[in-house]
């Protein structure tokens, strides 16, 4: 802990400039909404190169963190001063603790308030530049997915706009060093969504499905706000005593939280708090209602939405101040969290919801939410880096899944999403989309050796190894579940017969029409071109039957790349193989988790803005009770014990489960009868039409009465909208219009009245008598006084001359009379 | 006193002026009265300038006869512009300025 044995951590340019990755997309939104339309593509170039540079800066930003943790953990230093001077530096040698390797924070006083100061920048850490590489990454990707898909849209130019600054909110929702800059990217991305949900605001069932996400989404937002305000009246006072930082700063925040002399009823309520505002964002039980809705927006928008930004924005605000949910929950000591709980609630009624569904993209939609609480699950039982994961491939095969999805609208079914009426039979007819469709799948589902393997199974076994043994067969009938009902979806979309739409015919039906979630209401005043423009797509000029064919090469290509991901991603991390290859192949583990080491709060430098830029390196003292925090299971150090005096932990040691080949096999086994029940019933019921199956839920009152309980979503929206709003909106909106009718118009009536009438008595005394009559006057006396003067006008020269003698001498005289007396 | 006499002289120069500008009805003539009137005052300022012992008012006066002169000059052109138009110079017959 000595000064003298601090390691100088490696940073670089990237990684100090990350701030760019999040001013990028904000300035290219400017640039689209004033400049777009006059530019050739309308400015889809204009979203598409600023997500290419802000992926650039994120790629040289991941890089330089991983140097960066290496310098941490060999001393070695590229270029390194001190290793010039040939001084030996400290390792982390076997068995000992790495030491904890601190953010790169890059910020400027964004506004002064009553002596806080309120930074903006980037604080760069392992998760952040994760995040912020995925986010651009998967983003570009979706660009260049809509430039085929929305082409020829009425609105490009705003959908490009939006997009751009939609992913802009995320970035700067990640990269924040403090909670108001979190604060203010969350807005922006709430914003933005109801913009792109809305997109084509013509039909009000979108218009309504935007708003709805906005408000409830809001619900979420007030427990933001509440949080932050109980988080830092908690944080502040020691945040300033020890850190020389604020109650906003997240790192202050974390160190509060894990020193043991935080308030627990504040880290209780505030994490409550918080949470509340990641179950109305990331789309969990009870609020996860509007996620489905959300698809009324564009697919591309629902891919975005639903695979890096938006809805992992709450299990990432989770991930982000995970200290404070560790010791407000008690995670740590194995207490069940209202996290986990909701979690595991979540992976179970949104996968069976996704089982009555017909339109694909809510399929998906329902799968993401169920995702998203297997996310909310492991951080909710400790499983920090297990979760992290899981949005890392989630995002990529999820991605790539709303893609494939967009991709048979566009081109197999004519633009329904209804896979009972318009699909079917396309995979012979879309191979490409079908490939891909059928590894994201596999990977969604978790079988060896696809990316949700590594990062799903990984959550499930983590919550067992924690001691959570109900909660770990919840994630295995989850995990059964997603494999059931995206077999249907598979079924009912590329296998069996065609229908509508895909069997080529459709165009004209009535009820295609009504089902066409992209189309525009009829009788707008110019026909929203899309449906002109999937069979005059430039891409494939080969073929412009109306039938299905296979989509552009500017669909296809995103879909393949994450395609790729959606098999490779899962070995970012693969820790069953850790056992056999070292370590080594952890790459998350090792670079992404922060690491659970005190250092002393001397090393800290407070990472609260400066007075004009800092950028921040501070050297790392390794904890001379290395040791503690490491080794899995170990039940002391950061997390469960207070830190010394004199030092600060930002992350407890969260533990790793040992991957055991049982286990593997284990849910590998359940997937397979996941797979093999839902096959069978597929086949049986779609393809066959069973007369057992066929009609069941008509015959079979319980049956029946679990259909309709599911078909109507629990009746979690009806309780929304018929009681909670009714009952809430109805008095509220009477009284309101009460008070309007009686008490403000009555007001304004009557202020209105009364200045009428002073107005007219104004008018009639003031203005009339007085102002008119000193005006009129002045005319009258100036009009006398002329004529009367008049005569004295000859023109006679002589006269004139006689006046102006006669005037001096009178003056004269007077002049004299005056000084002489 | 010598300079009563000059004043006085001054007065009367003054008094004739003004009568000739009020009376005459030759422009030609009531250019002539107003240059007395000025002589008057340069009379005078040459007067008190010798009252004073200081030079002050010689240097006026040499203004003063500058000023006289270019008026003369402008008043006199002026009489023969009218001339030429109405064949007249009798102020009394101009009476175009009635108000």
């Amino acid at each position: 802990m000595l000064a003298a044995d601090a390691i100088e951590l490696s940073s670089g340019w990237f990684l100090e400039n990350a701030w760019l990755v999040g001013l990028i997309p904000v300035i290219g939104f400017a640039v689209i909404i004033g400049f777009g339309k006059r530019l050739p593509m309308k400015g889809a170039e204009v979203g598409l190169a600023s997500m290419a540079i802000s992926l650039v800066i994120a790629l040289g930003g991941v890089v330089q963190w991983i140097q960066r943790t290496n310098s941490a953990d060999t001393g070695e230093e590229a270029g390194s001063l001190i290793q010039a001077f040939g001084r030996t530096l400290p390792q982390a040698t076997e068995g000992e603790a790495k030491p904890f390797v601190t953010p790169v924070v890059t910020s400027w006083v964004w506004w002064q308030n009553s002596g806080l100061e309120f930074g903006i920048g980037s604080s760069i850490d392992g998760l952040a530049i994760l995040l912020i590489a995925l986010v651009a990454f998967i983003t570009l990707l979706v660009m260049i997915f809509s430039v085929d898909y929305v082409r020829g849209d009425r609105r490009y130019t705003h959908f490009f706009a939006a997009m751009t600054l939609f992913s802009g909110g995320m970035l700067i929702m990640v990269m924040s060093e403090n909670m108001v800059q979190l604060i203010l990217g969350w807005e922006i991305m709430g914003l933005t969504s109801f913009m792109l949900i809305g997109h084509w605001w013509e039909e009000e069932a979108n218009s309504r499905a935007a708003l709805k996400a906005f408000f409830t989404v809001r619900v979420g937002d007030v427990g933001l706000l509440v949080g932050t305000a109980i988080i830092f009246f908690g944080a502040n006072q020691w945040a300033v005593d020890n850190l020389d930082s604020n109650g906003f700063n997240i790192a202050a925040i974390q160190a509060w939280a894990l020193s043991g002399e935080a308030n627990t009823q504040f880290l209780l309520w505030g994490a409550v708090a918080l949470f509340i505002a990641c179950i109305g964002k990331s789309g969990q039980f009870p609020l996860h209602t509007w996620l489905p809705d959300a698809m009324a927006g564009p697919t591309p928008v629902s891919s975005l939405l639903h695979s890096s930004t938006m809805v992992v924005a709450g299990v990432f605000l989770v991930a982000r101040i995970y200290p404070v949910f560790w010791e407000g929950f008690n995670i740590g000591t194995g207490g069940l969290s209202f996290i986990a709980i909701i979690g595991a609630i979540t992976i179970v009624i949104a996968a069976l919801l996704a089982f009555v569904q017909d339109d694909i993209k809510k399929v998906l939609a329902y799968s993401t939410v169920s995702q998203l609480g297997y996310m909310m699950l492991g951080l909710g039982t400790g499983a920090w880096l297990p979760a992290v994961f899981h949005i890392f491939t989630h995002a990529f095969f999820k991605c790539a899944l709303f893609l494939c999805a967009g991709s048979v609208s566009h081109s197999g079914s004519h633009h329904s999403f209804d896979m009972k009426k318009d699909m079917g039979g396309l995979r012979k007819k879309m191979p490409v989309t079908f490939a891909a469709w059928c590894v994201s799948t596999l990977a969604l589902t978790g079988v060896f050796p696809f990316a949700g393997f590594w990062s799903k199974d990984e959550i499930i076994d983590n919550v067992g190894a924690n001691g959570y043994t109900f909660l770990m067969w919840v994630g295995l009938a989850g995990a059964a579940l997603t494999a059931m009902y995206m077999t249907r979806a598979t079924y009912l979309t590329f296998f069996g017969e065609p229908r509508g739409a895909a069997a080529g015919h459709g165009h004209d039906d009535a009820h295609a029409e009504e089902h066409e979630m992209e189309h525009i209401g009829v009788g707008a005043p110019e026909p929203r071109s899309l449906g002109a423009a999937a069979n005059a797509h430039g891409d494939d000029g080969s073929d412009h039957s109306d039938g299905p064919h296979e989509s552009g090469k500017l669909i296809l290509i995103p879909i393949v790349i994450l395609a790729f991901f959606a098999v490779t991603a899962g070995f970012a991390n693969p820790t069953p193989l850790a056992s056999r290859f070292g370590e080594g192949v952890e790459v998350l583990k090792t670079y992404v988790e922060p690491r659970a080491t005190p250092i002393s709060t001397g090393e800290v430098i407070a990472s609260g803005p400066g007075e004009s830029v800092r950028i921040v390196t501070p050297s790392v003292a390794p904890s001379a009770e290395g040791g503690e925090g490491e080794g899995g299971h170990s039940k002391s150090g950061c997390g469960f014990t207070a830190p010394e005096t004199g030092t600060v932990c930002f992350f407890p040691g969260v533990s790793h489960a040992e991957p055991k080949f049982a286990k593997i096999l284990l849910s590998l086994a359940i997937v397979a009868v996941g797979y093999a029940l839902a096959i069978a019933f597929c086949v049986a019921f779609y393809g066959r039409r069973d007369e057992r199956l066929v009609g069941l839920t008509e015959r079979n009152r319980a049956l029946r009465g679990g259909f309709l309980f599911l078909k109507n979503k629990y009746y979690l929206d009806a309780l929304y909208e018929n009681v909670i709003v009714r009952a809430i909106a109805h008095p509220i909106a009477n009284a309101a219009y009460w008070v309007n009718q009686k008490v403000i118009d009555a007001t304004v009536n009557e202020v209105g009245i009364g200045t009428r009438k002073t107005g007219q008595w104004v008018y009639d005394n003031i203005d009339q008598k007085v102002v008119d009559g000193a005006v009129n006057g002045s005319g009258w006396a100036a009009s006398e006084a002329g004529h009367g003067l008049q005569s004295t006008q000859s023109g006679k020269v002589s006269q004139y001359g006689a006046l102006l003698f006669g005037a001096a001498a009178v003056g004269a005289i007077v002049l004299v009379l005056v000084n002489v007396s | 006193m010598l300079a009563v006499n000059f004043l006085l002289l001054a007065a009367a120069l003054f008094s004739i002026g003004v009568y000739g500008v009020i009376a005459r009805r030759n422009a030609v003539m009531v250019l002539m009265s107003i240059e007395l009137i000025l002589n008057a005052v340069t009379l005078n300022l040459v007067a008190f300038a010798l009252m004073n012992g200081a030079i002050d008012g010689q240097v006026f006066a040499l203004f003063v006869i500058a000023i006289a002169a270019a008026e003369v000059g402008v008043g006199l052109a002026m009489v023969l512009m009218i001339y030429r138009n109405r064949k007249s110079i009798a102020l009394d017959e101009l009476s175009e300025m009635k108000g």
